[in-house]
């Protein structure tokens, strides 16, 4: 065990897969000499070389184009983008080719490879630099989307990612890169995909979140408790496929969801909860579901990104209102 | 450091030249035969035994008996939107003796002629075009990737194909496809730019056949070719005329030789015409003229080539016949697409994923129970 960052986690992630197998290749814009512009693959390039650790020319199609042109020629690359802002110079590739070469080739083609790149508000940024566009992703076919939480699930899920034989978007929570310690094995250890955790069992409210959210719940939790709601909390880990099961079966025991995300409410990972709370667990319901999420606007930059971001008092705020309706 | 060195090193090296004596910065173009099939270029002649310029012309013949068949099997509502490649043979029919087992097709969605050279059925392309996904997983053909319809998206992969084969130490060769609009997209530069950094395997070919859909290709650039666009990406490019299978031969062998030399990649623009529609859907009469077209017709690539064998003797074949016998075997290629296995509803749901999330089998096993229901109502 070591006390780690989720930087160190990833780090510690990547560093293993590259030691186990030789196909995975890691690069991206000053992802190789650098360790990109958040340290994630620092040290890596020295370790195992400049073929399979590298700085990319700067052009974001072209680095998730040529990672698919790999992964179908035999290689695992595993690559950065280096915001999230900046992935839609690459959206093209990732809706019309990345997602489809598995079903347009019948299957003789597979595309193991990841597209990781950090996410997220909360950290004064320039525009594009804060936001959360998992909805995006999510909604195309052939893609898996994963963010974790912490440092322990961003260890193990980003190996399930690798050994993945779809291609997954992998979502870093900036915000929280190095706010969290946390003991990790230093083994080699997955999470599987497709699973949501109960991260705390209550009874009168189930709260759902993801990433850098996640602890922003948990802040507010301490807040219910005082006032004496007993909350459950799930972290959905794996954003596509969700975990329909263990969402609808928390609903049907507090009968009450507040669905708590950085990105925009309208046509949302939110709106997606909603209706598995609907078509799972309607006549469970005691209350309306609840969104407690992003505006329909643009992140604002850092004088009025206060008023986006979700505190935890609004989030207590929402679940006390839930829990009262 | 390493890495910066390396780059650095390839960056500002001038591009080799192996074409040297045709620069695409003075417009020059690579030609072996002219129109009535005269040799007009002996020291570049090719080295090719007569029994492989043939086998070529009747590869060519074959390609254009099955793509004019293509077009009237959509006319008669048996096959639905097709593109055809009517008078872009010679390129790809080159390119077909060059290529080798291993090596990577990357094809936009013009090679049917080049495909097939890669062993990619007949029917599999008929397949396809009837709507079946199906046809794109190729039972014969090794390292073929199926047709690409985002333009210029798929140079991109053959970009990445290259370093795979680099990485991996291979010997192996990437052969990808674009039309003249295409270079006007960006993935078009970033794939030549990284195929450049990375010094991959690559042979990039531009069919220019002149139309990007209704879109002459003096509106999509201001550079005085497309084998130009290579200069600034630190390549070599050649501007070779398309509708000499020759030229093209010749092109493609030294392309080919430079890559697997470990030289890096290479820019072919191959002139030709697109003598049919973009595709069925398509009437080309709206944006071109009869006189335009005829004068084209000059440059046909498997007159020329047959006006060679002819004059050279070499032609014993009765053309009339082996077309009759090549319509033949179109035919039974195309009624056993026709007899492929109904689509069945899982072929919908199971490829999308190798490790299938449970909700798209949820949705298939719904729609079940209304075919279920539809069928009980009959």
């Amino acid at each position: 065990m070591s006390v780690m960052t989720i930087v160190q986690a990833i780090n510690n992630a990547l560093d293993i897969m590259l030691e186990e197998d030789k196909s995975v290749v890691v690069y991206g814009e000053d992802s190789g000499r650098e360790g990109g512009v958040f340290r994630v693959t620092e040290g890596l390039q020295k370790k195992y070389g400049v073929e399979r650790v590298f700085d990319s020319p700067l052009a974001e199609s072209a680095i998730v184009g040529t990672g698919l042109g790999m992964a179908l020629s035999g290689l695992r690359p595993v690559v950065e983008l280096q915001f999230d802002g900046f992935t839609y110079p690459a959206f093209n590739q990732i809706i019309s080719n990345v997602s489809r070469m598995h079903n347009r080739s019948r299957g003789m083609y597979k595309v193991p490879m990841v597209i990781r790149f950090p996410y997220g508000g909360g950290i004064n940024a320039l525009e594009h630099h804060s936001e959360s566009p998992e909805a995006l992703y999510a909604h195309i076919p052939g893609l898996k989307v994963v963010i974790p939480s912490s440092p322990h699930d961003a260890k193990g899920l980003l190996i399930s990612c690798i050994e993945s034989d779809d291609p997954v978007i992998y979502m870093e929570p900036k915000r929280i890169y190095r706010a969290i310690k946390q003991e990790v094995s230093d083994d080699k250890f997955s999470i599987p995909l497709g699973k949501a955790k109960v991260l705390t069992e209550g009874s009168d409210v189930t709260v759902v979140a993801f990433g850098a959210m996640i602890r922003e719940c948990q802040k507010a939790m301490v807040m219910a408790k005082e006032a004496g709601i007993s909350v459950e909390l799930i972290d959905l880990r794996t954003i596509y496929p969700i975990d329909k099961e263990t969402i609808a079966e928390s609903i049907k025991k507090t009968g009450r969801i507040v669905i708590v995300a950085e990105a925009p409410e309208s046509f949302s990972v939110g709106a997606e909860l909603m209706a598995i709370a609907n078509e799972e667990a309607f006549l469970y319901l005691e209350a309306p579901p609840k969104r407690v999420m992003g505006f329909d606007t643009i992140v604002p930059l850092a004088k009025g990104e206060p008023m986006y971001m979700i505190t935890p008092d609004r989030i207590f705020y929402e679940i006390e209102r839930t829990v009262k309706y | 450091m390493d890495n910066i060195k390396t780059i650095e090193k390839i960056a500002y090296k001038q591009p080799a030249v192996i074409f040297n004596e045709f620069d695409p910065l003075k417009d020059e173009i690579l030609r072996i035969i002219d129109n009535d099939g005269h040799v007009i270029n002996e020291e570049l002649f090719p080295e090719l035994d007569d029994e492989t310029v043939i086998k070529a012309y009747k590869s060519m013949l074959f390609a254009r008996v099955a793509d004019d068949m293509a077009v009237s099997f959509q006319r008669q509502g048996r096959m639905y939107t097709y593109p055809p490649i009517n008078g872009q043979e010679a390129i790809q029919i080159a390119a077909g003796l060059i290529i080798r087992e291993d090596d990577w097709l990357v094809p936009a969605f013009r090679e049917m002629a080049i495909m097939l050279a890669k062993g990619v059925t007949l029917r599999e392309i008929f397949l396809y075009y009837m709507g079946n996904e199906q046809g794109s997983n190729f039972s014969k053909a090794k390292h073929v990737l199926p047709i690409c319809v985002p333009i210029a998206s798929q140079l991109i992969h053959a970009t990445g194909i290259g370093y795979s084969i680099n990485y991996q130490k291979k010997d192996e060769v990437v052969f990808p496809y674009v039309g003249d609009g295409g270079t006007s997209e960006g993935d078009f530069s970033e794939a030549l730019n990284f195929a450049g950094v990375w010094k991959v395997p690559v042979i990039f070919t531009i069919q220019n056949n002149q139309y990007a859909i209704s879109f002459p290709v003096s509106g999509q650039t201001r550079s005085v070719n497309l084998a130009v666009k290579a200069v600034a990406f630190g390549l070599p490019g050649i501007k070779v005329d398309g509708n000499d299978f020759f030229a093209m031969y010749v092109a493609y062998k030294q392309a080919f030789d430079h890559a697997r030399a470990g030289k890096g990649p290479v820019l072919i623009e191959a002139l030709t015409y697109r003598k049919g529609a973009h595709t069925t859907s398509d009437d080309p009469s709206k944006y071109r003229t009869k006189e335009e077209e005829m004068e084209w017709d000059k440059t046909d690539p498997l007159q020329r080539l047959k006006k060679y064998i002819v004059r050279k003797g070499i032609w014993k074949e009765d053309e009339e016949k082996l077309i009759e016998e090549y319509k033949l075997e179109v035919e039974k290629q195309f009624t056993e697409a026709e007899n492929f296995t109904p689509y069945p509803l899982e072929d919908v749901f199971q490829f999308m994923y190798v490790d299938t999330p449970d909700v798209l089998n949820i949705q298939k096993e719904d729609y079940k129970l209304y075919q279920n229901w539809k069928e009980s109502r009959k």
